[in-house]
């Protein structure tokens, strides 16, 4: 069987999923979120086709990604998408790349298949054993056997022993030292009992051992290869154009490809990809990614402007002042690789397990062996029940435990918008008690100003220019909120501080500010017109969608809500009272949320922070569990453990949920794996293991472990 | 007891046919889009294969 596959090389088992990059084609990989059933495929592979210069088109579904081979002009595909009903987004080719070719998953399933095959045939072999086969049979069967079961576990266990050596040769022990040591042991075993016509041969335990512990490890692999690949999507979907401006014209760049110096033309609406200098035109920029303000703050030639804000209103000039690693964006992955660090030293259940088990098992075989020695004098008994014991206790079971509950708790995460990015991130999240929410970008979305409908287009004018004459956030919102409107000409603009600002138009005042200065019975901001009549302005901020159900819903759980946030008072008290939040802080810097958050843990509690700011980045770092919306900035993104890919926070409460039912299933799995080892384990070391017990244990245990994780799903 | 002779081999060879045929579906990218490939089977005309 074996020669059938190439040989091709396990570097570190279960991590290293930096596969080889996919040969490059001409051609192009587009991100369709849209893409549901079969209608979607073929009307999605149609339109495609129909470009020229395109030799193929093909969905995968599962990835909700379209793949376009042939010559083909980006910006063509995406339109051609958009006329039958897509969306559709270029995927940064060099980044996807890595998600593509996932040779580590599919060498492991050759091996599944491969040891699936030969425990199949060889358990049928075992059988005829079992129920009586004696003599040259029995001894023709075990022949046979290990004919199949040789090879097989030379094959298919590989993945155990290349992980096994290195740990073996610096004397330390890993969860797959036991195994490795049991296969080999067990196949060696079985070889020269067979050769010498002996009753009991392992092959069939050997075999079975290594098909349920390759599962276990396939489905570990999946779960975290749907998390980088749809992480490394998130990433690529970055891959935006900058217009910059040269000797010979403008050209649409990449990020990367920009240098200090260089002078780029922004537009209404475009995020900044690098830190730079204005230098010609006025703007508006919404700063909230960056420090939490809800307010556009107003910038001139000269100022300074951070990657990750995004111009508002106005077309501008500025000169690139750092790129890459050098932009304040970047200079935040300090504070995110130290989080990381804390995070990898938080020691996963599964790993508590294997730290006690691995020389549990080996003491208790060795004992087995010294035991019956001293007692017997027969080493060959005493080896055969040294090798019972070593398989019986072998963690088939405890192998499948977290694996089968961590995909199955991912999967079903997933399809409810959240993306599992850290491997221990479900554990953690089981643990939490208290929630920590960032306001802007998180709880709200956007800052909307109401009031403006009842407005003739004269007013809409006259309010134009009066707004955009005033330094004020309120005004500065007003302004944005009626960008494109055609300005009335007002003269004699005077501002009066804390109150507001005040013009004329034919002799006539026109007034926009506080309530008691410009107008008598008006909320929020007033608006006084050259006729004397007064409107009143609302500015309020939108929140998030289900943001409301989800605090609901934490509270339901029993979780204490916070709120921290870099905004001004007001504007977070708003806020704080329309969702009842009682605990709330503002106008803090990130170092503060940082000291807020080891505030609650001192006092105890475990912390789930979600945000979404660059501000927020140290918060998610040093919160026990955090989660980023998608709208966050990459540097968030990386620093937290579950990103919200859904718009809504609507599930927050069930995803927490589920990751308190994972922990339990978890716990109950090594109960049950225990279980069954405490019945089995004394049998072994009495002498009464047969394979048949054996095998008989390992499939009960393993199934039982496997249905009880699929219960996750009922949650 | 010589029966054992054809149909033990017998066994095995064809054991080991679906073992080739499942490497050969892994190696041809079709546990790729499980999703996509279920919806597929619905549809009428052929679509492009997987590479």
């Amino acid at each position: 069987m074996t020669a059938l596959v190439a040989p091709s090389s396990f570097a570190a088992p279960g991590e290293t999923g930096r596969e080889a990059p996919a040969e490059s084609r001409p051609g192009l990989t587009l991100s369709v979120p849209d893409l549901r059933c079969a209608g979607c495929i073929s009307t999605v592979e149609r339109a495609l086709a129909a470009l020229p210069g395109v030799t193929g088109a093909r969905v995968n579904l599962s990835r909700r990604q379209v793949r376009v081979d042939g010559a083909v002009d980006p910006a063509h595909a995406m339109s051609a998408l958009e006329a039958v009903g897509y969306a559709a987004r270029e995927l940064d080719p060099d980044l996807i790349g890595a998600s593509d070719a996932d040779r580590y998953g599919r060498d492991l399933l050759v091996c599944v298949a491969v040891a699936g095959f030969a425990m199949m045939n060889v358990m049928l072999l075992s059988v005829a054993v079992w129920s009586g086969a004696a003599d040259a049979t029995r001894t023709l069967f075990h022949w046979i056997s290990a004919l199949i079961a040789l090879p097989a576990v030379a094959f298919a266990a590989r993945p155990f022993f290349v992980s096994a050596w290195p740990a073996l040769s610096a004397w330390r022990l890993n969860m797959d030292v036991p195994i490795a040591v049991a296969i080999a042991i067990s196949c060696a075993m079985s070889v020269y009992e067979t050769a010498y016509g002996g009753h009991h041969a392992w092959f069939d335990a050997a075999l079975a051992l290594t098909f349920f512990l390759l599962v276990g490890r396939y489905l570990d692999h999946m779960t975290r290869k749907a998390a980088r690949s749809a992480a490394a999507e998130l990433t690529a979907l970055e891959n935006t154009r900058v217009t910059r401006l040269s000797k010979n014209g403008r050209a649409a760049v990449r990020p990367a490809e920009l240098q200090v110096g260089d002078r780029i033309q922004l537009v209404t609406g475009e995020q900044l990809a690098v830190d730079a200098w204005l230098r010609e035109g006025q703007a508006l920029v919404d700063r909230s990614l960056i420090t939490g303000e809800s307010d556009p703050v107003a910038v001139g030639p000269g100022d300074p402007l951070t990657a990750g804000e995004i111009i508002l209103n106005g077309r501008l000039i500025a000169e690139v002042s750092a790129v890459r690693e050098d932009t304040t964006l970047r200079r935040f992955a300090a504070l995110v690789e130290l989080a990381e660090s804390a995070k990898n030293r938080y020691t996963a259940l599964a790993d508590k397990a294997a730290r006690i088990y691995a020389p549990a098992v080996h003491l208790l075989a060795i004992a087995a062996f010294i035991g019956w020695i001293v007692a017997t004098g027969d080493a060959r008994l005493s080896l055969n029940i040294a090798v019972a014991v070593l398989i019986i206790t072998c963690p088939c079971a405890l192998g499948l435990a977290v694996p089968a509950v961590s995909t199955t708790a991912a999967g079903k995460l997933f399809r409810d918008g959240f993306l599992v990015r850290h491997s221990t991130a479900l554990e953690r999240l089981g643990e939490i008690d208290t929630v920590v929410f960032d306001k802007t970008g998180t709880l709200t979305t956007s800052t909307e100003i109401s009031g403006l409908e009842s407005l003739n287009r004269e007013e809409r004018g006259v309010l134009a220019a009066l707004a955009r004459a005033s330094a004020h956030p309120v005004a500065q919102a007003i302004a944005v909120a009626l960008n494109g409107e055609p300005e009335q000409t007002i003269e004699n603009v005077r501002e009066f501080v804390g109150q507001g600002v005040a013009g004329e138009i034919e002799g006539e005042t026109v007034m926009l500010g506080s309530p008691e200065w410009a107008g008598d019975d008006a909320t929020g901001t007033a608006f006084r017109t050259g006729e004397g009549k007064v409107f009143s302005i609302v500015r309020k901020e939108q929140l998030r969608l289900g943001a409301r159900l989800a605090i609901d819903g934490l509270r339901e759980l029993g979780f204490d809500v916070h709120m921290i946030s870099g905004d001004r008072e007001p504007a977070v008290k708003s806020v704080a009272a329309n969702l009842g939040i009682s605990r709330f802080a503002a106008g803090l810097r990130p170092e503060e949320k940082i000291d807020y958050l080891e505030e609650l843990e001192r006092e105890g509690a475990r912390v789930l922070m979600i945000g979404d700011g660059l501000n927020d980045t140290g918060a998610l770092a040093a919160a026990h569990a955090s989660v980023a919306p998608a709208s966050a900035l990459n540097a968030s993104r990386a620093a937290s453990d579950i990103v919200l890919l859904h718009e809504s926070l609507e599930r927050l409460p069930d995803a927490i949920r589920v990751a308190r039912s994972a922990r339990r299933r978890v716990r109950e799995n090594f109960a049950i794996a225990a279980a069954y080892n405490l019945i089995a384990v004394p049998l072994a070391l009495a002498g009464f293991a047969t394979p048949l017990i054996a095998a008989l244990a390992m499939s009960t245990s393993s199934i039982t472990v496997v249905l009880n994780s699929l219960r996750v799903r009922l949650t | 007891m010589n029966v054992l002779a054809i149909l033990v081999p017998a066994s095995l060879v064809l054991g080991a046919l679906g073992l080739v045929a499942v490497i050969w579906s892994i190696r041809s990218n079709q546990f790729d889009d499980l999703e996509g490939d279920a919806w597929r089977i619905l549809q009428d005309d052929e679509g492009p294969s997987p590479d």
